[in-house]
């Protein structure tokens, strides 16, 4: 090797070395703001196999995820929901910034899965069928609740979550938790404060508490008020025995209407 | 000036050259894939039909324009050589580091047109999909309250455009920019452009492991010192090629702020300047 080859190294490693601070913050700003969070390790490297990691680790995380969830679009054709989690599971790793892949892959099982679990008739006993339908359910909960992990500043996730927690496991509570979580964020949609409300009112000893709320919701004007809102807010009044005065039909406002 | 003058008039007949060895031929495989796979997408929704499209597409430019910044600048001064033009260059009053800038700003515009075509038919499939999707959505809502409309509007626009896709395609040049600057670096000591071409490459990979290596060796682990001192090595010697895969997470929909788009963009620069000043520090020296 020449002096000036040797000289060109130990330059480059020099820089190198200069470059470090720089490479170091730029590495740590870019994790404060979401990017370059997958973690690409030996689990991942099983499921993917030598080359789909490799390509992983060189910048073609998207790529191979858009690959891998056109082959578990083809699983559910072929209704194999075993093999559909487990391509989920690998996409959502690969691409954990995309609410798209967890949404769909939580929707894949918590309702279309759970459903032909129930509805399969190779399985004759309804209390396994029932089993298996509950785990789908979970299963695609749990998709969800990861999903926000990975994305804890959005809240398309949470409004999910909380469709899931209303209609499929009936647990008002938790989805009122779930639509206020969503309410939270600026952009999110009018509506997912008044679901929490409504899902409110139907936890048990927490109806007071929502009668406030949904009341708060009526006062910020006409935006909120629709029939549904009203018509649980009466039906609430008289339920919690609500003073003629303090009724949302004494109220001004309304009257004028 | 004069100077300039000369790295103009390289850079110009380098482009020229390149476009002449019909390069850009590639595009026609891109152009498939991208309609191809919209068509074939199309029985997915909305949102996956996007999120496959941006995924697909993104990847590809990268793919391309990495290829094609590595295959391009590794073959130039072996071909040079071979048809005696840089021996008719030199004899004329032209530096040696004049030479190669005018032949790497030439395939530094050949990436950004190559790019420029790209994100052009990218962009396009993308505008004609969104279309679709909102005549669809308007005519399903066509019953609906104006506020439903608004927000299943909204729905289909930000699964599409999305503003932060316009630095990320500018980083994806970056990032081939760089990988042709590295390659010329390789290419002044080289003796072939198939060592050239197999040693960018490799580092291609190790570059892109070198963020990793980083934080191991300045972590401080307590292991072996060989370990140790082979990953100083990587992260010493080697590019962090991650810091430029921010095209993934953009796709997903993560927002890139200013500081962080200029921070990565001044890194590029950095390394494109480095290698850019040792290949002109070994070529100077180097018997033609």
């Amino acid at each position: 090797m020449k002096w000036r080859q040797v000289a060109a190294v130990l330059l480059l490693a020099l820089c190198g070395a200069a470059m470090l601070p720089l490479q170091g913050r730029l590495a740590r700003e870019a994790q404060a703001a979401h990017f370059r969070k997958t973690s690409l390790d030996i689990d991942l490297r099983e499921r993917i196999g030598q080359a789909g990691f490799l390509a992983a680790l060189s910048g073609f995380r998207s790529p191979l995820a858009a690959i891998l969830w056109i082959e578990a679009h083809a699983a559910w054709e072929n209704t194999e929901w075993g093999r559909m989690a487990g391509l989920f599971d690998t996409v959502t790793t690969l691409q954990p910034r995309s609410l798209t892949y967890w949404d769909m892959a939580s929707w894949h099982m918590a309702w279309n899965a759970s459903i032909a679990a129930l509805q399969n008739e190779k399985q004759a006993s309804e209390a396994l069928r029932i089993k298996a339908q509950r785990e789908y359910i979970h299963l695609g909960r749990d998709f969800l609740e990861r999903g926000i992990k990975n994305n804890p500043d959005r809240y398309q996730l949470y409004l999910q979550l909380a469709v899931l927690l209303r209609d499929k496991l009936e647990d008002h509570c938790a989805a009122s938790e779930a639509f206020a979580k969503a309410a939270s964020f600026p952009d999110a949609p009018s509506y997912a404060a008044r679901f929490a409300g409504y899902e409110l009112a139907k936890c048990p000893g927490r109806e007071r508490d929502a009668y406030e709320k949904l009341r708060a919701l009526w006062v910020q004007g006409e935006k909120q008020r629709l029939p549904s809102l009203i018509n649980l807010l009466r039906d609430m009044e008289n339920r919690l025995d609500i003073p003629a005065d303090e009724r949302i039909d004494s109220a001004p406002a309304f009257r004028q209407n | 000036m004069r100077l300039a003058v000369v790295v103009w008039a390289i850079g110009r007949n380098t482009l020229t050259d390149l476009v002449r060895q019909k390069v850009f031929y590639f595009l026609l495989i891109f152009g498939l894939l991208v309609i191809g796979n919209s068509a074939f997408i199309a029985k997915l929704s909305f949102q996956e039909q996007f999120q496959m499209l941006k995924d697909i597409s993104l990847g590809a430019m990268s793919v391309f324009s990495s290829l094609l910044a590595i295959l391009a600048t590794a073959n130039f001064l072996p071909k040079d050589m071979e048809d005696r033009t840089i021996y008719t260059i030199l004899a004329k009053p032209v530096p040696r580091h004049c030479y190669l800038l005018g032949k790497l700003c030439g395939i530094l515009a050949l990436l950004a047109i190559a790019i420029l075509l790209m994100s052009g038919l990218f962009l396009g499939v993308l505008w004609l999909g969104e279309s679709a999707a909102l005549a669809e959505t308007r005519a399903q809502f066509a019953s609906a309250s104006p506020e439903d409309l608004a927000l299943a509007i909204k729905e289909v626009t930000a699964s599409t455009f999305n503003a932060n896709l316009l630095p990320g395609i500018l980083i994806i040049f970056i990032k081939a920019a760089l990988l042709a600057s590295l390659t010329l670096f390789i290419s002044t000591f080289a003796t072939s452009s198939i060592f050239t071409i197999l040693m960018a490459v490799a580092l291609y990979f190790i570059g892109h492991l070198q963020a990793t290596a980083r934080e191991y060796w300045l972590s401080g682990v307590d292991v072996e010192w060989w370990s140790r001192l082979l990953t100083a090595i990587v992260a010493l010697l080697f590019p962090d090629l991650q810091a430029f895969n921010l095209t993934d997470d953009i796709i997903a929909g993560t927002a890139i702020s200013l500081k962080l788009f200029l921070g990565t963009a001044a890194l590029g620069g950095i390394y494109i300047a480095v290698y850019f000043a040792l290949s002109a520090f070994v070529f100077s020296g180097r018997e033609l």
